[in-house]
Formats: structure tokens, C-alpha cells, sequence
């Protein structure tokens, strides 16, 4: 990825700790992330992937640190908002997904905060559910999709909104070997095809090793693996 | 999908949930309904029984009920030789009992008096009445609660009377009660030579604002009321409506910890769902009109339930033998407005503090609830 690449992310020195201060996260952690490049946190569990990943989207706040992602502070309320609707994509390593309501509903979710028009949205549906090979899926109920089916709802939700950064939480955690290949597959050619930068939380090596950049995390800090 | 259909899916998912809120509300619009209905009804049927045929009202001034009001025969004949008034109608009301039926309402009346004249009789007839002493005149439902028939005797108080007429009426207090001369009533209940009040119709009605001064210029110890003006300032009235609506919010309390139970329980059950609505970009205030949005179709199904319910009580209510026709509902529009506002603010402020926590779920907390 060039350096000439527009700059999303910049943190520096962030810091988060739980339980009132008792147990630091978190402790000075600094990382860039350039539009269209993959980069994967890497990490062992406890090592404070998720927690550094929820402060890049807003989903948390540090206890101190400099941070702005796609040129808004996730400090304040009105930016973060901005970063969740028009910025930001989520995948998680449990779906997440609504119990009781249909793939394409599911999927309508991120356009109902935003009110986009329905037409828009359906019609974006439509494409991107061919595109993860959920076409054939979009009336069904979440609890009726296996494991990898419901992880393609995730990450087509969390395009719906055409975001320019994906954070992604151990996506391929709760699946088994083939089916995380594939989930990680399609999740790289997604963001290759639309320029759509992600930062990937992962454990597994062979993913964290297919990514642009390798970040360590590890006791807090992130540093070049 | 559009924001209500995430809403309405939330409410058939919890179905159980949502009908215990639903029957909270609608029983509190049923019993608010009847209720008011009841008491509306009473309270109208009492003004027609004072406003038939007459402009005005004479009664004692400051007087806490019609029953201890006492208008004087004298002044009753000089209110009739007023300039400008064409008829004036003395009334004693009084409550005679009969075995089994404690509370009978009696009316004490002249022989020309416009209720006798409207009413239709079913048996005897205008022209007896008060022609023979020791006789009685039934309201036809009256009649038929007391199993009495024309000559025969019914026991009132501690006399037996004769029963010489039965008229149908279309007001459920005259037709549940009893009528008696103006004299007799005044024997029957120790008020020799008064009235409660006298309803006094006027030639000229833009006339009085002359009539009322004159009345209460050489009856100082009278007060002339247009009937509007009676039913608004009516002490009687007004409790009965002060406590008919209180009696019906008490219901609603009950039903909007009913909705707020509801609610919470639903949010609480649906926490990390309403940090993913976050995630994907929901404000604060879309999660709150979430739950509102739950809350007012709550109430908008318990109104439906609620007006079904009291419709069917009321229709019911009059039919029962007990009441002695005394149940003539009436629901004015501005009451059911009333219900469907009280409804409405009863289920929001029920969702106050369920639309408050969720809308202050912090997503990265509530992604690690479990």
C-alpha cells in the first residue's frame, strides 16, 4: 500500500484500562491504518485486540490517547454517530445478527438508521447478497443459516452502508477451518474490490499472515510483527 | 423492512409479554369507559329530569345537594306570576325504599307537570293523577321490578300505596322510579310546603338575565340557574366526575406499570441486540422511539381491547334487573379522547425509563452481556 494512500486511522498512545484502573488493556498502544490496505491485529486472547478494535470504532473510549478515524474524533457522540452510519463496518466473531428476522431484514438494518431511500437499498441488497452467495438465502430466518452462512449476513451487513473501513473481530473465530478460508477470502476480495481498508483482530497466524501488515498486539502495545 | 416493522417484530416475538401489556391497558380504557359512561349517563339523565321543558332552574342558594334544597310554595307561586314567565314547575325529589329495592328515587309532581304529559302510559292515565289520596304512579321498569300491576297495593316506606298509573319514560331515573302528587310527596317525606326545585320556562329566553335578577332580588335565599349553568356548577355532578376519572386513572396506573414492566422486561431481554442497532448506526434516539414506538402500539391495541371490552359492559349493564334502569350509558367524544390521550401518555410514560436505559446501552459493554 502506498504512503501516498489517504491516512483513516491514527492513534497514538492510547490508553484503557477496566475496573476502575485495576485492569489495564491497553497501555499506549499506536497504529496508522492508509485507505484500501488490510491490516491484521494479531494477537493472543486477553492481549487487547477487541478492546484496541471498539476504540477505533467508537464502540468504547480510551482513557487517554489521541485518535481519529476517517477524519472524525470517536470521542464525540455526533462523530461517532457520523463513523457507525457512513464510515464504519462491524463483523464480529459471533454474528450478531437479529434473531426472528429475515436475511434481507437483517440486512435493511444499517439503512434504517441512515433512512436511505428503499429502492437504494434494496437494489445494493440484492448485489451484495449475490456477491457473498446469499441470493438464495434472503427470506430465510438467521436460526435456518449455518455457521458460515450467518457470517456472510455479518459482513454483507456490515457493507450495506458502503463504509470505507471495515473492523472485524475475529470473523472466522467460530468457524471451522474451511469454512473461516472462506469467509476470510471473501471478506479480502470485498475490500480489494471497493478500496474498503480492514482492520482484522485475529489469533490465527495463516490469516494475520495474508494480510498487507502484520500489528502485534501484545501486553497492551501494538508494534510491527 | 421500515422502523415499524423492527418494532411490530419485537412485539410478536414476545407475544406473551406484549398481550399482558395489551390487557393492562385495555382494561384500564374498559373500566374507564364504563365508568364514565355510567356516570355520564346518571349525570345526564338527572339534567334532562331538571332541564325537561324549562329555560331555568329555582332552588335554595348554597345548598350541597338538590335533596336539601326547599323551595317555598309561596315562593313557587310568586316565581309563576313573574313578568315573562310562561310555566313553573315545582319538583321534590326524595328516595323511597320497598322491600328488596332500598334506593327508589320519587318524584313528587303537579298534575300538569310536562314529564306526565310527555311520558307514554301504559296503564291509567295522566287524568288520575292525584285525583285519590293513598296512590302511587310507577315508572314502567319500576313496575316491573316491583312485580306490580295497576290496583294493586305496593309497600312504600311504611305505607302500602295503590298503584293507580304506569308510564314509560325515556329517562332511566323516571322510568326507575316513582311518581307522587306534589302534596303527598311533601307528606311522605316531612317537607310540608316546599319543593326541591322549580323548573321555569320563560316566554322570551333572551329574557333572562331579569328573570334571574328578579328572582333572586325578592328571594334572596333562591338562586336562578339557566340548566347549562346548573349542570357546570352542580357540586353533585362534579364530585361524580372527579371521581369517575380518578377511579379510571387508578386503572391506568395499574395498567402503565403494566406496559412499563413489559417494556423493561424487553429490553432487558434484547440487550446485546439494541448494542448491534448501535453498531449499525442507530442514535440514542432512534433506540428510545423504538421502545415508544412498542409502547404506543401496546396502548393502541389495549384501546382497541379496552373500547371492545367496555362497549360489551355497557351494553350488557342496563340489561340487568338489579339496576333498576338506573344504567343509561353515555360516551361523548370529548371522554373518548380523553381515554385515548390518557391511554397514550399512560404507555409512554410507562416506556420512559425502559426507552432511557436502552438508549444508554453502551454497545462495547453490552456485545460482552451474555
Amino acid at each position: 500500500m502506498s504512503d501516498a494512500a489517504e491516512l483513516l486511522v491514527t492513534a497514538r498512545d492510547l490508553w484503557k484500562a477496566y475496573d476502575d484502573g485495576r485492569v489495564p488493556v491497553l497501555q499506549g498502544a499506536s497504529l496508522d491504518v492508509r485507505a484500501g490496505e488490510v491490516v491484521a491485529l494479531w494477537g493472543a486472547s486477553g492481549s487487547g485486540k477487541s478492546t484496541l478494535l471498539h476504540l477505533l470504532g467508537g464502540l468504547d473510549l480510551p482513557d487517554r490517547g489521541d485518535l481519529r478515524v476517517c477524519g472524525l474524533d470517536p470521542r464525540a457522540e455526533a462523530d461517532r454517530l457520523e463513523l457507525r452510519r457512513r464510515h464504519l463496518g462491524f463483523v464480529f466473531q459471533l454474528h450478531n445478527l437479529i434473531p426472528d428476522l429475515t436475511v434481507a431484514e437483517n440486512l435493511r438494518v444499517p439503512a434504517l438508521a441512515v433512512d436511505r431511500p428503499r429502492a437504494e437499498t434494496s437494489a445494493r441488497l440484492e448485489r451484495l447478497a449475490g456477491e457473498v452467495g446469499i441470493a438464495h438465502r434472503l427470506g430465510h430466518r438467521i436460526q435456518d443459516l449455518s455457521g458460515g452462512e450467518r457470517q456472510r449476513v455479518a459482513i454483507c451487513r456490515a457493507l450495506m452502508n458502503a463504509p470505507r473501513l471495515l473492523l472485524a473481530d475475529e470473523p472466522t473465530g467460530s468457524l471451522d477451518e474451511e469454512t473461516g478460508d472462506l469467509v476470510f477470502t471473501l471478506l479480502r476480495e470485498l475490500a480489494a474490490r471497493d478500496g474498503i481498508a480492514v482492520v482484522l483482530a485475529t489469533h490465527e497466524r495463516r490469516f494475520a499472515e495474508a494480510c498487507d501488515r502484520r500489528l502485534r498486539v501484545r501486553a497492551g502495545k501494538v508494534s510491527q510483527a | 423492512m421500515r422502523f415499524l416493522s423492527l418494532v411490530l417484530v419485537n412485539l410478536r416475538r414476545h407475544r406473551l409479554r406484549a398481550l399482558i401489556g395489551v390487557a393492562g391497558i385495555g382494561f384500564g380504557v374498559a373500566a374507564m369507559l364504563t365508568i364514565l359512561g355510567i356516570v355520564n349517563g346518571a349525570i345526564g339523565m338527572f339534567e334532562r329530569i331538571l332541564s325537561t321543558d324549562s329555560h331555568y332552574l329555582v332552588l335554595e342558594k348554597n345548598v350541597s345537594d338538590l335533596f336539601f334544597s326547599a323551595v317555598r310554595d309561596e315562593e313557587t307561586a310568586a316565581i309563576r306570576a313573574l313578568p315573562g314567565v310562561a310555566s313553573a314547575h315545582p319538583l321534590l325529589f326524595g328516595i323511597v325504599s320497598s322491600p328488596g329495592y332500598p334506593v327508589i328515587t320519587c318524584f313528587g309532581v303537579e298534575a300538569d307537570d310536562p314529564r306526565l304529559a310527555r311520558a307514554e302510559w301504559r296503564a291509567g292515565g295522566r287524568a288520575d293523577f292525584g285525583r285519590r289520596p293513598g296512590e302511587i304512579f310507577l315508572g314502567q321498569r319500576a313496575a316491573e321490578f316491583l312485580h306490580a300491576r295497576l290496583g294493586e297495593t305496593v309497600p312504600v316506606g311504611a305505607s302500602a300505596l295503590r298503584v293507580a298509573g304506569i308510564l314509560k319514560t325515556e329517562n332511566g331515573f323516571e322510568d326507575g322510579g316513582v311518581f307522587l302528587p306534589l302534596a303527598a310527596a311533601q307528606a311522605l317525606f316531612h317537607r310540608a310546603g316546599v319543593s326541591s326545585v322549580v323548573a321555569v320556562t320563560l316566554h322570551d329566553r333572551t329574557a333572562g338575565a331579569e328573570f334571574k335578577r328578579a328572582v333572586e332580588t325578592a328571594h334572596p335565599g333562591l338562586i336562578a340557574l339557566e340548566n347549562r349553568e346548573f349542570n357546570q356548577s352542580y357540586h353533585s355532578f362534579r364530585i361524580l366526575k372527579t371521581t369517575a376519572w380518578a377511579v379510571g386513572l387508578c386503572a391506568f396506573l395499574l395498567g402503565g406499570l403494566g406496559v412499563a414492566n413489559t417494556m423493561l422486561l424487553s429490553v432487558f431481554s434484547r440487550i446485546r441486540e439494541i448494542a448491534v442497532l448501535r453498531v449499525c448506526g442507530f442514535s440514542e434516539r432512534q433506540v428510545a422511539a423504538l421502545i415508544f414506538g412498542e409502547a404506543v402500539l401496546v396502548a393502541a391495541a389495549g384501546l382497541a381491547l379496552g373500547f371492545a371490552l367496555g362497549a360489551a359492559v355497557l351494553a350488557v349493564l342496563p340489561q340487568v334487573p338489579q339496576f333498576q334502569g338506573y344504567v343509561q350509558a353515555e360516551v361523548r367524544p370529548a371522554v373518548m379522547a380523553g381515554i385515548v390521550l390518557t391511554a397514550l401518555v399512560t404507555a409512554v410514560c410507562g416506556a420512559i425509563y425502559p426507552a432511557r436505559f436502552a438508549a444508554r446501552i453502551q454497545p462495547a459493554e453490552a456485545l460482552r452481556y451474555e
